[in-house]
Formats: C-alpha cells, structure tokens, sequence
C-alpha cells in the first residue's frame, strides 16, 4: 500500500513537472522559430523606423543601467542596514515589510505612479522617468536579497572579527560583505534580468521612440513596450519584427540569468 | 600573579529575568592554563564571553560585579566592565583573544587573515606585517604547511588547519589572554592532539581560559580547573585536586561521569 501510494505520488509530481516543462519549451520552441526566421544583420545596425532594432535594444539597456546605477547602491546599502544595523529593531522590521510589499506590488501600479510624479507634472513622457520606475521595482528586489544573503554569514564570523578589535563597520565591510559577496553579486544580476523585461511600469512613462536617441528627457526608446505596439499592428512586417524583438529580449534575460547561476555554481 | 580576576561577577542575558551566572569568583592567573569544565547550560561559555565582552555585540545584556585586567604596561588592574568607548573595546579585544568552536577563517588569504588583527591594531609597516605573520604562523604549527601558499584563500584549508589560522591570527596581535570556547569539539583526533599541543605551548607567551566539554581535555592540558554547575562556580583549584581529590560531591559526580 505503502510503495503503491509512493509510486502514484512519484507519477504525479513528475507528470506535473513535464506539464510545466512542456509550456516553457514551446515559448521557447516558437519564439525561436518565428524569431529567427525574421532575424537578420540589419535588425542590430537600423533602427525602428527603418524596420530595426537598433535604438529599442540600446534604450532598453540604458533605462535598465539607469536604473540600476540607482537601484543597487540604494538597494544594498539598506539590506546591510535592516540585517546588519538594524538588527531587531521595529523600524528596521517595517522597512523590511514594506520592501516585502513592494516587491509584490503590481509594475502597472508602480508605472501610474511615475506617471503621476514625473510624467504629468513634466509635461511628457521620458526616458528618466522610465528608469525611475523601473529603479523602484528593482531597489526591494535588492534589499531582499542583499538581506537573505547577510543572514546566510554564520554569526561566528562577525564575532572572530569583533574578537580581534575589528569595529563594527569594519567587520561588516571587510569580512561580512566578503562573505556574502557572491549571493548579493547574483542577486543583482537577478534583479538585472527581471527588470530588463519589464514592460507595464515603461508603458506611459518612458513611452517609447522610433528613433535613436541619448536624450532621456523625451519620450525613449523601449523594447518592451516597442513589441506591445508592434504586437497590434495590422502589417505582417510589424509583427515580424515584435517576434525578433522578443527573441533577443528572452535572449538577453536568459543569458544574464544563465551567468547568475554560473557564478553560484562556480562558488561551490 | 593573576592576569584577570573575576569577582562578584554575575551575567544576565536580555529580555531574562534570572541571571545565567551568579556570583563567581575566579582569577586567570598569568602564563597558566585555566579549564572550565561543566555540564551544558551551566554558564561556562557564558562566563568566558564576557572576559572580552563579546557579549555586548547583542544589546541588552547585564553585568554585574566586576571583571580585572592587567594592564602589563602600568601593572595595575583596571575593571574591563566600565568599558564604553569604542576604542576602549578595540584595545581590550586585542589584549584579550578568543578561539571558537568551528574554525572562522575570514573570506581572505591565508596571509590577509592572519594581518587582519594587525591591520586592526595600526601596524603598516610591510616588513613587520610579514614579520609577525610569519611569526604567528610558526608559532600556531602551521607555517610548514602553508608557506607556499600564503596567498591561497583560507577557506581551502582542512578544518583542523583553519582552527590553527584562527589561533595563528589571534597571536598575531599579541594578547595577554587568550580565551578558547570548545576550540576541538569539531575536530577530529589527530587535529584535536594538535591543537592542545599547541595549547600547552602558548602558555609560555599568554594565559590562557578554555572551556571544554571533554573532561580528559581538561586534565590533559590544564593547570587549574573550574566546574560549573548550573550557573554556580562550584569548585576551583589547581587540575590534579579537581580530578584526583576534589572536595565537592557535585564536582565528584561529574567528573567521575555520575551525571553531565
């Protein structure tokens, strides 16, 4: 009775996992077949007016890097302080709850509130606006992992430093950091990766350019939200180019996430 | 001569009523090795934590009573108990060492592990860095084995040769005490043999408090014992009275292996 029922257990789990496995194979499967089919030299060297790819795939990485200029500094410097500082403390617990909430908050949510803070009163849609939304979906991400990271350095550590004389700053930034280096440094690369594919808080706050452009003031070029639009087009041709765009874009995210694992794995 | 003395000294931990430990006095005496033995939970790692006051990392705990150091520059004692500034307790944990129970290589070289404490303390100048560390290293046994490797990092070392860094790394700077809470219980035999030689031959630099669960450890390598028990300081003197003659039952009983 006992072997049937593990057996039957075993079956389901397994049947589970293929369905689960099967669906990611077919994105991949037909991304990768009506992506490359389209996919050609010229997508990386034109831009969107001229049916390329050009400006989307450097805007979408500048947004990213913008926001991630702002996000990490930010986003690591408060996980040291909630596991770090304040350790225990009540404050310390309600950042680390609302980061909590945060990072479950809706991206169309966070989006109509840029929206609201720098699109209206600015008079327009702009790249800097899109990066911000973009830093504040990615700054609890950080913190969160920044935070388990910290807690994963055993106790003892900080006490062998605290023993030898080290102050309190000096063992976190010397040993503790060190320690926790390789989990925080995936982490970001994590956090990377899910905000590089974002579309919903991009939507009306970066808007999106057919053109290229460095000027983050305007409207800015956005891969995500390029294949939202493109996606509706009527022409054949449009559509075309959304799947390419998709292709590179999964491309992108998969090899940054790809990389974030190597280094865990490299660690061990 | 005592190098620390230990009187009154009563420890609780926050968010506690009832003290941990009540009332011991002990002394550290200078260039000897000092066990305190006891069954769990009866405050012996709790005592040798507060000798270099790794307790305040957590906020909220209480001292009462008062613990003596030896200044070895003036030669008096000051109570290490009314430390407050930081400065303060950066000088008495260099003065105070400690080993603990799983081997904490730092996530450095084996060389940078051992300069730590020295970089800590202010020494800058390279030749002398180099000097102690290599210094250290001989004196903890394991420079033999790790001079080729000095920039390799600490982690690759076996369990019972990071326990020695972490011995080699606390010499480093010097102390006049070291403290070692259970520093073989994670070790294997021929490691565990290691480091009580080495132990032994440290007592002629700096005195040395150990704690112990294992009581052949403590008649092994001690020159005087201590036995908890539930908080109380049972029973103190020299290690031969405490194992062949000790005048308490309850010491009697747990050495004798009746309980503990």
């Amino acid at each position: 009775m006992r072997l049937l029922l593990n057996k039957i257990i075993l079956a389901l789990s397994l049947v589970s996992a293929l369905i689960g496995l099967a669906f990611l194979g077919w994105i991949l499967v037909t991304l990768a077949i009506k992506g490359a089919s389209a996919m050609s030299a010229s997508l990386f060297i034109k831009d969107l007016v001229d049916n390329g790819l050009r400006n989307l795939i450097v805007g979408q990485l500048i947004l990213a890097g913008l926001a991630s200029f702002v996000g990490i500094p930010l986003g690591i410097v408060a996980g040291i302080y909630i596991r770090e500082y304040g350790q225990g403390s009540k404050y310390a617990e309600f950042i680390r709850d609302l980061s909590d909430i945060m990072m479950s908050a809706p991206s169309i949510v966070i989006g109509a509130f840029v929206f609201a803070l720098l699109v209206k009163p600015f008079g327009g849609p702009s790249g800097f606006a899109g990066a911000f939304a973009l830093a504040i979906m990615m700054i609890p991400i950080v913190i969160n992992t920044t935070d388990s990271m910290l807690s994963l350095v055993p106790k003892e550590l900080r006490e062998a430093g605290i023993a030898l004389g080290a102050s309190k700053y000096k063992v976190i930034f010397n040993i503790v950091i060190r320690a926790a280096k390789v989990g925080i440094m995936t982490g970001i690369l994590l956090s990377f990766a899910r905000i590089v594919g974002e579309t919903a808080p991009l939507l009306f706050t970066s808007e999106t350019s057919n053109y290229f452009t460095l000027d983050l003031t305007s409207s800015f070029p956005s891969m995500t939200v390029s294949i939202y639009s493109l996606a509706n087009e009527p022409e054949e041709s449009a559509r075309d180019l959304a799947w390419s765009a998709s292709f590179i874009l999964t491309i992108m995210v998969l090899l940054i996430n790809l990389t974030g694992r190597y280094i865990t794995r490299n660690k061990k | 001569m005592p190098v620390m003395n230990i009187k009154n000294f009563s420890f609780t931990y926050a968010g506690v009523d009832k003290p941990s430990i009540r009332n011991i006095n002990l002394p550290i005496l200078k260039n000897k090795i000092t066990a305190l033995i006891g069954p769990s939970g009866c405050g012996k790692s709790t005592l040798l934590r507060s000798l270099n006051r790794i307790h305040d990392l957590y906020p909220g705990n209480k001292y009462e009573g008062v613990i003596e150091l030896l200044d070895f520059e003036t030669n008096k004692y000051e109570n290490i108990l009314e430390i407050k500034k930081e400065n303060e307790f950066i000088k008495l944990r260099q003065k105070v060492g400690m080993i603990f129970q799983k081997p904490t290589p730092f996530p450095m070289s084996i060389f940078d592990n051992v300069a730590y404490g020295l970089k800590i303390a202010g020494i800058k100048n390279k030749t002398e860095v180099e000097n102690r560390v290599e210094e250290a290293l001989k004196g903890a046994a394991l420079w033999n084995e790790v001079s080729d490797r000095l920039n390799k990092p600490a982690g690759g070392l076996s369990g019972g040769q990071q326990q020695r860094l972490c011995i080699a790394r606390a010499v480093a700077v010097k102390p006049e005490v070291l403290l070692f809470d259970e520093p073989t219980s994670a070790l294997d035999p021929i490691s565990t043999g290691a480091i009580e030689e080495l132990i032994v031959e440290l007592r002629k630099d700096v005195s040395i408090a150990i704690v112990t669960h294992n009581m052949q450890q403590a008649s092994r390598i001690s020159d005087f014992t201590a036995f908890m028990y539930m908080g109380d300081l049972i029973e103190y003197d020299k290690t031969e009275v405490i194992f062949l003659n000790p005048k308490e039952k309850q010491t009697e009983d747990y050495i004798t292996g009746r309980f503990g």
